[in-house]
């Protein structure tokens, strides 16, 4: 390695040599590349600096100041220790009680959650009681915010899997407005749904209810998740609610469909929070994609952009996703941790994200 | 990831005030400032000293908010919990459902 390179990665993982000026230039165009798609500030030269400072540390981690630390929110529950790869779970097999308490007392978590194996609204809805039961059991032991998680996952009410058409099938054979009477009658099931689980879910004690991954069947899984957190808000005054996304941009797949007046098809963070607040979110989980062939760099400057707009517009905490593949983070299985602490710094002192 | 998190940028959950400081956010709709400084006057301590493991240990195993070892007759769960109720100022809701059980 020359005394000018460093140590990066590009957005699928792999270790790459930069120069500072590369690294430099891949900062400029991922902020540029936000600015442009989201019609918002790019980083100012002070932000520059510091995030080329952050990305070319010549430490193998980095971290916030002292004092700057923020409280982490989590996905997938128990699924990281107990699932298959599929949910980059490490298979091994404990009760859901003991996974809890080793994230609360071995793992610094600032808040936890219970998952279905599914981890999807719809297939709770059968086991609801176990849930419950399971629910109880871990608030009498646990003492950090202990919320139920699942993803809205509006897929799951299309044919083959639900009673409702597959929009993009229907859209092939060019009935589209069959498609959208569709998407519009799966929004509001899903709706139902989310009030059904996510009430009797909180009857049971828990703290609250995490939405993971909202909008990932496209803007009427957006619209039927912010209407079912609306009930949810009315049924439950005291409920804390997180809405996390699937991703920076809500995707057309409906094209027209409207939250309190808003079309959703194509907001990015900044105006995504604000519906989610409309809706009675607590928390607002905001989520920038990796682009696999750009450096880290890149990527990250792209997501610290996207997300600095949001934490400044919005009225209520952003906790920001930092999972693989989102927040400038690798899409790859096993984040390296000089990415996962670059990007974890940055968001924190750059973005000025209230948690992660 | 979880271990990476919490190293860079976690605050570490009842190791130090982490969970004190997302109750508040989440149930007030804090912002992370506002959230810290409303925790640290409540423990009478400085923003800082909230996410310092050394200060935290002792001040949560005084103040009964439930601590990271496994401690014998130290509150944990809904014990701990109704304490963190009184000191925030808030209600949990596990701890509204624990005393709806109770039969008087």
């Amino acid at each position: 390695m020359a005394a000018n390179e460093y140590y990066t990665r590009m957005g699928d993982g792999k270790r790459v040599l930069m120069t500072k000026d590369q690294i430099l230039a891949d900062i400029q165009a991922g902020s540029a590349d936000a600015a442009d798609m989201g019609g918002i500030q790019a980083l100012d030269d002070n932000d520059v600096e510091a995030l080329l400072e952050i990305v070319c540390d010549r430490n193998r981690t980095v971290g916030v100041e002292p004092g700057k630390e923020v409280p982490l929110t989590y996905d997938i529950g128990q699924l990281d220790f107990t699932g298959d790869n599929g949910n980059s779970g490490n298979g091994v097999d404990m009760g859901r009680l003991e996974a809890a308490l080793l994230h609360e007392r071995a793992l610094g978590a600032d808040t936890f959650e219970l998952a279905h194996s599914d981890y999807s609204i719809k297939p709770v809805k059968p086991v609801i009681s176990m849930e419950m039961q399971t629910m109880e059991e871990i608030q009498n032991e646990i003492v950090i915010p202990y919320f139920y998680g699942a993803m809205p996952n509006m897929g799951l009410y299309y044919a083959p899997d639900g009673p409702y058409g597959n929009p993009a099938d229907l859209m092939r054979e060019f009935k589209i407005e069959e498609a959208m009477d569709q998407a519009e009658k799966s929004a509001q099931a899903l709706a139902r749904d989310i009030e059904y689980v996510a009430t009797k879910i909180y009857d049971a004690g828990a703290d609250g209810f995490n939405f993971d991954t909202t909008g990932a069947a496209g803007d009427a899984d957006a619209v039927g998740t912010f209407n079912g957190v609306e009930k949810l808000r009315k049924a439950c005054p005291n409920a804390y609610i997180n809405v996390g996304m699937a991703g920076e941009s809500v995707m057309g797949i409906h094209g027209s469909i409207e939250y309190d007046g808003q079309v959703v098809a194509g907001l990015y963070p900044h105006q995504q929070c604000k519906l989610a607040q409309k809706a009675g979110a607590n928390v607002f989980g905001a989520v920038v994609n990796t682009s696999c062939s750009k450096s880290m760099a890149w990527n990250l400057a792209r997501a610290v952009t996207f997300v600095k707009a949001c934490t400044a517009v919005s009225g209520i905490p952003v906790h920001v996703n930092m999972g693989m593949g989102v927040g400038g983070i690798p899409m790859f299985e096993t984040a390296p941790i000089d990415a996962v602490t670059r990007c974890s710094k940055a968001m924190v002192e750059i973005a000025k994200v209230d948690g992660v | 990831m979880a271990v990476s998190h919490y190293m860079a940028s976690g605050m570490g959950g009842i190791r130090t005030a982490g969970d004190l400081v997302a109750r508040m956010e989440y149930s007030q709709n804090m912002k992370l400032k506002d959230a810290k400084a409303y925790v640290a006057q409540k423990l009478d301590l400085d923003p800082l000293e909230i996410g310092d493991e050394q200060i935290m240990r002792d001040k949560r195993e005084e103040l009964k908010l439930g601590v990271v070892t496994g401690l014998p007759g130290a509150p944990r769960g809904i014990a701990a919990k109704m304490n963190i109720e009184k000191l925030l100022g808030i209600k949990i809701n596990s701890c509204d459902k624990f005393r709806q059980m109770m039969k008087n």
